[in-house]
């Protein structure tokens, strides 16, 4: 019963790659890497695993009282290379699977750029209550729940958040950071094929939370200059007094863009707390917008 | 001024129903069992005998009823996110608004690790270990007592939320600015802090008791190497509780001046850093894992080697295994955090050493094996219990060294496929142990066994129900999904919710054959009955009456070995065990019974109460009341009683067919 059921869970997990979402379908080459360091990991463990159960199993069976046929040895409690051997099999397994984990923590370092021959686009994201805001600070716009990024291209990310802390997470692309305020953490993440992923955040900021999903349409370059371009004609302008807006806690906001943005408008954010009260930014005072109950 | 500080009548939640359901149903439950025991006068009896009791036995057995009530409460909230989850999908938003939904998850969280497992770890070593040591009670009885009251006013703080005010809604970790004021203005936080201030300084009193016990009152002729394996286990166990526990104090005491007095440890502005928070919350979370599962892999030490009838396996291995897990639990806090940007040498060195901490948990599992090996065993309820860990646990330390490579935690980290190992470790692990404990000690404790097919009716309802309720929520992580999600729009998750929340129903049916073996069982007490040694056990617990007397042993026994008790059965089997002269018992002193830790848990009840509704002349009044406590104890004039020879003769006179000697 217990095992069949294991087995149908690492079936089912393994069958999920076609699935239309979630880490086992990436669709970038960090996710990828890091759905390969996965499977390795659960390789070598498996291999010691599985054979632990089993044996679990046979010999709590085996050696049942009411088997006539079991040896009683009562006196087998210590064996010098059974020691040995005990010790020395996990050790061997956690001897390779922290090998994989040290070179992968190097090698998929959230901060080192991804080797390509195209220059990465850079992307500012803001966490907020509760919504997605993204700046393209090379482009001089940005959009709210919905990041657009040109296939093929690694995009570069630094990240913060305007109060609580989140987790900025799109599962098909790669791993996820925390955003946290008045700091920046960075994350590299590539789209090799175009379509739309769902990205989220991964770590509870309160009320509105579930509903703090995104989308990452991915396109191919020259459609992505056009979206660009089209964006730069229409929409409001973000400076610091329509981010004190948007900065207000609001659910399910529908994707929108901003034409353009303030200059060293991602800094302000960052630099938020230690400004002065006159400046329009130290207006997002969330104390006065979270209500008491 | 308001005397009543925040206090007010809109505290109490009347407009949600599903709120005052709860509350009426817990408030009349209380009031039922408290209007039977008056009716039945039983309090004089529960005042003497239990309340006041300073005996280690007594205090176990009230700390395991504690948690089992708290099972029952945290599993409440299980069955609410389950049920929530299973219908909040596409455009739906359930039944649990967010403001209520989050309060559910942050109390399952809170409830099920500081007031179900810690409790019932804690009841248990309580129980067992002076019985174990051969010592008639722990170094300081009254502190005991203490420890008790304040874990019981924590609970109590955390109950009273449900009606008066609200619980936090940060999840259980509590991280700031989440929990700072401006994000979180309601009482809720005060609620989680202060109910974990208080069980907390309980719980460190708790590990400086065990630990100077364990170390400082053994048995005659028990040196370390003859302590059994679960004396080992609660001695590493309350080592991490006395080192750990100060850690989580001076945190949440930091949070607090940051929400009472305007401090900035852990604000975003004012160079307050929260990431400090996360990092000093985790030096004691993942010890405090350890503080749990420790002991239950002491206990499923005890339980297979009984019941293959069989010493365990490589014994100094075991020892060593346990001091190694003991102090590498404090160098692996940072995995609970990979994704916070920390350099690659940082989270290589911690993926690292978490993997290195699973080579001794690796040994003990081949250790039982091989105790086993040549056994035989014998299939009771605990057996079941413990090679139903074997089996589940290996999967859940396989997922927690998965998650403990860094680029593959970018990807599982917070997700269900998280959620699913946590539960898969703390179920599989350390509620199986105490369910194989429970069963195990039981017959030792209240003198009867539990029925034994209820009892394996429970535990294939709890096997079968915790697979088929978290091996969905590992496919669900690896599908995306993130934790404490109150809605969400993908449909294909739906179909995997619905079978996480049959599985939960599985194991609310297994909980259900719980309380009916126990029904059961107390009513057939007189069948099933037990001596001594029901099991044919090895540790010196089974050598004295069922239930013990207070003093525990009338002669302290003298320990030629490990398995004291198996050695003496082997000799006298033999005819070479010396009878000790039934004839020559000399009086006892043991300590009084002492209302301090009653009184203490009254004024610690007031205090927080207090404090969290910033109701500050009662504050005060708490205070100075539970010093005026000690005082009044610290300068009593009698602390023991002394029983008469005469009454120990008589007890073992009635129990001499009960006690092998």
């Amino acid at each position: 019963m217990r095992r069949s059921l294991t087995l149908v869970f690492f079936l089912v997990a393994a069958t999920l790659g076609g699935c239309s979402e979630g880490i086992l379908d990436p669709k970038g080459p960090i996710a990828v890497a890091e759905r390969q360091i996965l499977f390795n990991s659960l390789g070598i463990m498996l291999a010691i695993v599985i054979p632990t159960i089993l044996a679990t199993l046979i010999v709590a069976f085996w050696f049942r009282s009411s088997n006539a046929r079991a040896r009683y040895l009562p006196d087998f409690t210590y064996s010098g290379r059974l020691e040995i051997l005990v010790w020395s099999i996990p050790a061997m397994t956690v001897l390779l699977v922290g090998g994989v984990a040290w070179l992968g923590a190097h090698d998929l370092d959230p901060r080192r750029p991804i080797s390509s021959t195209v220059k990465p686009v850079s992307v500012q994201v803001v966490s907020l209550d509760w919504k997605w805001l993204f700046i393209y600070p090379d482009k001089g716009i940005a959009s709210v729940n919905r990041l657009v990024v040109p296939v093929g291209v690694p995009i570069s990310f630094q990240l913060t958040s305007s109060g609580v802390m989140n987790s900025f997470f799109v599962p098909q692309l790669g791993g996820q950071i925390y955003t946290m305020s008045g700091m920046t953490t960075q994350l590299q993440l590539q789209a090799d094929h175009s379509g739309s992923y769902p990205g989220l955040s991964a770590q509870f900021s309160g009320d509105g939370f579930a509903d703090m999903r995104f989308i990452v349409d991915a396109v191919p370059a020259e459609q992505f200059e056009q979206w660009v371009s089209a964006t730069r004609n229409d929409g409001p302008v973000l400076d610091p007094q329509t981010y004190s807006d948007l900065a207000k806690p609001s659910e399910a906001v529908a994707p929108f863009t901003y034409r353009k943005v303030a200059p060293n408008l991602f800094n302000g954010i960052i630099l938020g707390s230690g400004m002065q009260s006159g400046d329009p930014l130290c207006s997002t005072d969330p104390a006065s917008q979270r209500a008491e109950r | 001024m308001n005397l009543l500080g925040k206090l007010t009548w809109s505290a109490i939640p009347f407009d949600q129903p599903i709120v005052m359901a709860a509350t009426g149903g817990m408030v009349g439950a209380v009031v039922l069992i408290l209007g039977w025991i008056t009716l039945k006068g039983h309090w004089p009896y529960l005042w003497r005998e239990w309340i006041t009791s300073v005996d280690h036995k007594r205090i176990g057995v009230m700390y395991c009823v504690l948690a089992l009530i708290m099972l029952l409460r945290g599993f409440a909230d299980a069955i609410m996110m389950r049920s929530q989850q299973a219908m909040a999908a596409g455009g739906a938003q359930g039944y649990l608004p967010p403001e209520h939904f989050d309060q559910v998850f942050s109390a399952h969280g809170t409830i099920m690790i500081f007031f179900m497992a810690m409790p019932f770890v804690i009841g248990m070593m309580n129980f067992v270990v002076p019985l174990q040591l051969g010592v008639r009670d722990m170094a300081f009885p009254t502190l005991n007592s203490v420890a008790l009251g304040l874990t019981a006013s924590g609970i109590l703080l955390t109950n009273v939320s449900l009606a008066v005010g609200e619980f936090a809604k940060t999840g259980w970790v509590a991280y700031p600015p989440l929990s700072e004021l401006q994000y979180s203005p309601g009482v809720g936080v005060d609620y989680y802090l202060w109910a974990l201030q208080i069980s907390g300084i309980g719980t460190l009193l708790t590990g400086i008791n065990f630990v100077t016990t364990i170390l400082k009152t053994r048995a005659p002729g028990m040196g370390y190497m003859r302590m059994p394996v679960f004396c080992w286990t609660a001695l590493a166990s309350n080592l991490l509780m006395v080192a750990a526990f100060p850690v989580l104090t001076a945190t949440f005491a930091m949070l607090l001046l940051d929400r009472y007095l305007g401090f900035h440890f852990f604000s975003t502005d004012a160079q307050g850093n929260p990431m400090m928070y996360v990092n000093l919350f985790w030096v004691w979370g993942h010890p405090e894992v350890y503080i749990l599962i420790l002991p239950a892999f002491g206990i499923f030490s005890e339980v297979i080697a009984t019941f293959s009838g069989k010493p365990l396996f490589g014994y100094r291995s075991m020892v060593a295994a346990t001091m190694v897990i003991c102090v590498l639990s404090f160098l692996v806090w940072l995995h609970h955090f990979f994704t916070m940007g920390a350099s690659a040498d940082v989270n290589g060195f911690f993926g690292v050493m978490t993997m290195i901490i699973a080579v001794p948990t690796g040994v003990k599992v081949f250790n039982w094996l091989f105790t086993m090996y040549g056994g035989r065993v014998r299939f009771t309820v605990p057996v079941l219990w413990s090679i139903g860990f074997m089996v589940t646990f290996v999967i859940g330390g396989m997922t927690g060294v998965l998650t403990a490579v860094p680029p593959a935690d970018f990807q599982l980290h917070n997700s269900v496929f998280l959620v699913a190992h946590f539960h898969n470790v703390i179920i599989g692990g350390v509620v199986f142990g105490l369910m194989a404990g429970f069963n195990y000690w039981f017959p030792k404790a209240l003198g009867f066994r539990l029925d034994e097919r209820w009892g394996k009716a429970a535990f294939w309802c709890w096997l079968i129900g915790f697979y088929v309720a978290f091996m969905p929520l590992y496919v669900l992580g690896l599908m995306g999904m993130t934790r404490r999600l109150q809605h969400y729009d993908v449909l294909s998750w739906r179909p995997w919710l619905l079978v996480a929340a049959a599985g939960a129903g599985i194991i609310l049916v297994g909980i259900v054959c719980q309380v009916v073996q126990l029904v059961v069982s107390i009513r057939a007490r007189e069948k099933l009955h037990v001596a001594a040694d029901p099991w044919n056990g090895r540790t010196l617990e089974w050598s004295t009456a069922s239930p013990p007397p207070a003093w525990n042993y009338a002669i302290l026994p003298q320990v030629a070995g490990r398995d004291a008790f198996w050695i003496r059965k082997k000799l006298a089997h033999a005819g070479q065990g010396q009878q000790p002269q039934l004839s020559k018992y000399q009086p006892i002193e043991m300590p009084r019974s002492s209302a301090t830790g009653f009184v203490t848990a009254f004024f610690a009840v007031v205090t927080g109460f207090a404090l969290i509704w910033h109701i500050w002349w009662m504050a005060a009044f708490g205070i100075l009341g539970a010093f005026g406590t000690l005082l009044v104890f610290a300068f009593r004039e009698k602390e023991e009683i002394e029983i008469p020879a005469e009454r120990i003769s008589e007890f073992n006179h009635a129990h001499q067919a009960e006690v092998v000697l």
